[in-house]
């Protein structure tokens, strides 16, 4: 067993993440994982603060749930380290965290019941029955399952199982706990309970939580900070409003919300600038084009080449007529279906304030 | 096909209860419980069938404990090349005819064949005498003549168990013996099971493999002598009649054990 005092190990130094005073649940440090010849994660440094809803978010690919699983220890880094709360961890087994999973597909044992399930962890520490009954009980209280002891998994529906999975993820009382697409399953009205549910689970027992998604509003939803994966790296750490409305690159800007992208001739003429900018959708003002426009604004012209309507707003595709195109989001306000639609074809102008051209790197 | 199958079933069952005139050497074709009363009450009768079904018990035990581990190897352990390897291995035997598997066993477990040569090259010369003609060898010529049947069923149930389950026992505090004990053991008993039904029933139904490793003689080589030596149909009839009932209560068994889901 290799567990080595975090001040004792070398190349601490090395992390990017500023110390920021705040307690660590979980630190990787240069961590990487090799499959053959894919490098599903590419040498990444991050810090999660301690009782905070950290989610790691990105595409299908991006190494998202390889890191969850080297935290949780179902994976061996091929370098680097993982530190959970101070302790150097890395080549421990998952048995040996202080860290508990909630699988994608649930992974309920199905010749168990919900009970059985549920103090599987306790019944393996060997916890007394009578207590293990007690914790059981309550655990399935915080997940509003009480009375479900005696069903089998395979009684249960989708959002149900998740709830047990849950359960018996927290019965061991972990100090980090790690979520793997948890929702991904479950259909949107009640993967958005879920959601708010999560959450309020998640204050009430006030352990770290890491969640892993690749759905931006979900993480938007629930998380205090979040990770953007891309292609085995971070492209950016920071709250949902950070990453939302300063994103640092242009995979952020368009995997967190739309990709609304305006770059060399076409950012000259509109914005007076070189470089590559995003603006957010529903930043942007539809006029018609001999509308006035204030100092602090910039406008582009151009033709609305499609009409979205989705019910309390309309997204529009405009070809601008310096290059390019952008998509406006607008809260159907003063606007009926049948005006929207209408639009397709017309020229208009498009306007925004400066401030919401944000700068990125391509 | 299925009246022809069904029709030789009810015949079987019909003709047990018929009859052989030792004195005339002639079939009777009434109804008589004689057949069962011999059965019954002679000891050599209940001697074969405890023997016939302790070997069987035994190969099935045993296959699955040597099928076990290489099933679970296979399923879970190696990568794609050796799996093939491990496959061929497991099916390639099943190729070659069953009579002359079961003659290379003899002559490797006859008295002075191969294996009494290693035993007594490497000092356990003593051994020997367990094997040449007997009970014992046809124990290990039937456990390695049923062996792929209890591997492959194993091999399915293992292979079927989702790896998040591995990681979720191991995840909540378990040990690789606890998972084992707890999470694959219990998956896997519908397909162990699902194993035992090929090898208990092959064992039990067999009468060539008693007849060329063993002096004893198996509910099978009884058929086969009442048949062929006797000419007592009858009683053949009524004694095939005890594998049939024993292999029927274990399917049911069985069944309840979920092995037929397994398949």
């Amino acid at each position: 067993m290799t567990t080595t005092d975090i001040r004792e190990a070398p190349g601490i130094g090395r992390q990017t993440e500023p110390s920021t005073g705040v307690a660590e649940a979980v630190r990787l440090v240069g961590v990487s994982k090799r499959f053959g010849d894919v490098e599903a994660v590419a040498g990444i440094d991050l810090a999660v603060h301690d009782g905070e809803f950290f989610s790691m978010l990105g595409p299908s690919g991006s190494g998202k749930t390889t890191t969850l699983r080297m935290i949780a220890g179902f994976e061996l880094p091929s370098a680097g380290r993982v530190i959970l709360h101070g302790r150097d961890v890395t080549n421990q087994a998952p048995f040996e965290r202080d860290v508990n999973t909630v699988f994608q597909d649930y992974a309920l044992f199905p010749h168990m019941n919900v009970a059985d399930n549920v103090g599987y962890g306790l019944m393996v520490r060997k916890v007394p029955k009578a207590r293990r009954a007690e914790r059981v009980a309550e655990a399935l209280r915080m997940v509003r399952l009480e009375g479900f002891e005696k069903r089998r998994p395979s009684q249960l529906s989708g959002g149900q199982r998740q709830r047990v999975a849950l359960a018996r993820a927290l019965i061991n009382r972990p100090r980090v706990l790690l979520l793997d697409e948890p929702l991904g399953a479950l259909d949107l009205k009640l993967r958005q309970e879920m959601q708010l549910e999560l959450k309020a689970i998640q204050l009430e027992v006030g352990i770290t939580f890491i969640y892993v998604t690749h759905d931006q509003e979900e993480a938007l939803t629930m998380s205090d900070r979040l990770a953007v994966f891309n292609q085995g790296r971070i492209e950016q750490i920071g709250s949902p409003a950070d990453v939302y409305e300063r994103p640092d690159t242009a995979f952020v800007a368009g995997f967190v919300g739309t990709s609304n992208l305006l770059s060399g001739a076409a950012a000259e003429a509109i914005i007076g600038r070189s470089g590559t900018f995003t603006v957010r959708p529903e930043k942007i003002r539809l006029a018609d084009d001999e509308a006035s426009i204030d100092p602090d604004e910039c406008s582009a012209l151009g033709r609305i080449r499609g009409v979205v309507y989705l019910g309390p707003d309309t997204r529009y595709q405009v070809a601008l007529d310096a290059g390019g195109e952008l998509m406006v989001t607008q809260q159907n306000l003063r606007t009926s279906s049948m005006e929207a639609l209408a639009t397709r074809g017309k020229a208009v102008r498009l306007i925004w304030k400066r401030q919401h051209n944000l700068p990125v790197e391509e | 096909m299925a009246v022809v199958y069904f029709g030789a079933l009810a015949l079987l069952l019909v003709s047990a209860f018929w009859y052989l005139d030792p004195a005339t050497n002639t079939i009777v074709r009434s109804l008589s419980f004689k057949n069962f009363a011999d059965l019954i009450g002679q000891p050599v009768f209940r001697t074969i069938v405890l023997r016939t079904l302790v070997v069987a018990v035994a190969v099935t035990i045993v296959d699955g404990i040597i099928a076990f581990p290489i099933a679970y190897y296979m399923a879970r352990v190696a990568g794609p090349r050796v799996r093939a390897a491990l496959f061929m291995a497991v099916l390639l035997p099943l190729w070659a005819s069953y009579l002359v598997r079961v003659y290379a066993w003899s002559v490797i477990l006859s008295e002075n064949g191969f294996l009494s040569s290693v035993l007594n090259l490497i000092g356990l010369g003593g051994l020997s005498s367990v094997f040449g003609v007997s009970d014992v060898s046809m124990t290990v010529v039937f456990c390695y003549l049923w062996l792929p049947y209890m591997i492959l069923p194993l091999y399915a149930g293992l292979e079927r168990i989702p790896q998040s389950f591995f990681d979720a026992s191991a995840d909540l505090g378990a040990g690789a013996a606890t998972t084992f004990r707890r999470v694959v053991l219990p998956l896997a008993l519908p397909a162990l099971v699902a194993g035992s039904i090929f090898t208990f029933s092959l064992t039990l139904g067999d009468y060539i493999t008693p007849q060329l490793t063993s002096n004893s003689r198996f509910i099978g080589t009884s058929i086969a002598e009442s048949v062929g030596v006797a000419g007592n149909v009858p009683f053949a009839a009524a004694l095939s009649l005890v594998p049939i009932a024993i292999i029927a209560v274990y399917v049911l068994v069985a069944r309840r054990l979920g092995a037929f889901e397994a398949l």
